[in-house]
């Protein structure tokens, strides 16, 4: 049972924790590890399972980790000078990060996004100033992509484009701070690495700095298990344009999961310890828990790239009532 | 009954890479049938094992989601557009949906 008697202490001096700090991008990474303890009542003793928090970034999500690096590299090569208009195709949550930062930085921000995306995603761009250009819900995220690339070809002076699926600070960024974060959260301890594959950058950047420090940590990817999927952010890489920076080599392993489990992880993890998250979470920790039930010893990390509230909007909830009213039924056979 | 559907990209390697197709049936539910006959494995694509049209995809006839109509049994007339679109990149054309489902 959790002691919540010392969450507030009201003796001795307050806990170590931010902080004051000078511009909103100084909070950016340093995210909270949780143990998930109430979906994981089925796996071995001997493992643990933790969810990194990456929704405690101030845009949102773990993309602030890969847009500040892009951006900041751009700037330190002469890439991105003052003149320039910050461009790029995302499905949303690089487009809020970019746009944060941008506002912060002083540049123009011009996002590629599919017209589908959560009205919320638009709203929140739109408030950091940022400016959208909307292509084809047909082609899905490759479809912002190509509108993108052409808009770029026509003024390739103008802009300057992180391109988050080729470009290699996309990767550093985990490899610089996710990385070493989790080996230090984990007390070294940590045996599994899962995480969903959308650029990719996440499982490459934090997947080497792990093997690097030691090589018998595994690495899982995470993708849809179909082309044709709810799970936003994610790509099914077989039919996808596949990212330049993403190395299947790399990975140990991929675990596919549909978008249905996905869906009801969420649903679980929202109920059950209290953490309301996205659909490309909720496929994360479907996927988590499947490695931990499979060993007998070992400490399980995967990563929440956002929180729920940015999809409350969405197909994701359409399935709600449905299981909830199932989770009733359940309850009543049980006392019965 | 014959109506234009159009197909999104993850689902066109199922009918030869054409982004619409023609179907015959009076409902939603009998175009997705009649698409099946022509282009095998669509249909599983689309729908639950319980038939149900799956939670991210989203269907619209002449712009309206199925969803606020009568689902699958939703008529089809002569010359309706009919669109499947994924609700991968987020979300859905339809601010209606706002109010489904939601907890």
């Amino acid at each position: 049972m959790l002691d919540t008697f010392t969450l507030f202490p009201t003796e001795g001096p307050p806990p170590v924790g931010p902080l004051r700090v000078p511009s909103v991008l100084h909070l950016i990474g340093n995210t909270p590890l949780l143990e998930i303890t109430q979906l994981s009542t089925d796996i071995p003793p001997g493992v643990r399972v933790y969810a990194k928090l990456e929704g405690f970034n101030p845009g949102g999500s773990v993309k602030d980790r890969p847009a500040l690096c892009m951006l900041q590299k751009g700037i330190e090569n002469g890439a991105l000078t003052p003149d320039k208009i910050i461009l790029d195709s995302t499905s949303g949550n690089t487009g809020i990060a970019l746009a944060l930062i941008g506002a912060v930085l002083g540049y123009p921000v011009e996002l590629c996004i599919p017209a589908n995306v959560s009205i919320e995603r638009k709203k929140i761009i739109s408030a950091y100033g940022a400016k959208m250009i909307f292509s084809s819900p047909m082609d899905g995220s490759d479809g912002a992509l190509e509108l993108c690339r052409e808009r770029l070809q026509e003024q390739p002076e103008r802009y300057f484009k992180p391109d988050q699926y080729f470009n290699p600070h996309n990767s550093l960024a985990h490899y610089q701070t996710t990385g070493p974060e989790l080996w230090w959260q984990t007390k070294e301890q940590i045996t599994h690495f899962v995480a969903g594959m959308g650029t990719g950058g996440t499982l490459m950047g934090t997947g080497r700095y792990l093997k690097e420090k030691n090589s018998d940590i595994q690495i899982v990817g995470v993708e849809p298990d179909d082309a044709f999927h709810g799970l936003e952010g994610l790509k099914h890489m077989d039919s996808s344009i596949v990212p330049g920076i993403y190395h299947e080599e790399q990975l140990d392993r991929k675990i596919s999961v549909s978008t249905e489990d996905a869906y009801e992880t969420v649903y679980r993890l929202g109920r059950e310890e209290g953490v309301l998250v996205g659909q490309s979470s909720g496929a994360a920790m479907w996927a988590a828990l499947q490695v931990a039930r499979e060993i007998d010893r070992g400490t399980v990390v995967t990563l929440f790239p956002d929180f729920g509230d940015k999809y409350l909007s969405t197909n994701l909830w359409i399935g709600w009532k449905e299981y909830n009213q199932r989770q009733a039924n359940a309850r009543v056979e049980g006392t019965a | 009954m014959s109506a234009q559907v159009r197909i999104p990209t993850p689902l066109r390697r199922f009918t030869g890479g054409a982004e619409a197709v023609s179907a015959d049936g009076a409902t939603v539910g009998a175009l997705v049938d009649s698409i099946e006959s022509n282009h095998p494995g669509i249909k599983e694509r689309l729908c639950d094992e319980a038939g149900e049209v799956r939670r991210f995809v989203n269907i619209f006839v002449n712009g309206e989601d199925i969803r606020f109509i009568n689902n699958l049994d939703t008529p089809v007339n002569e010359g309706d557009e009919v669109s499947i679109v994924p609700a991968i990149a987020g979300g859905s054309f339809c601010p209606r949906l706002a109010t489904l489902g939601t907890p």
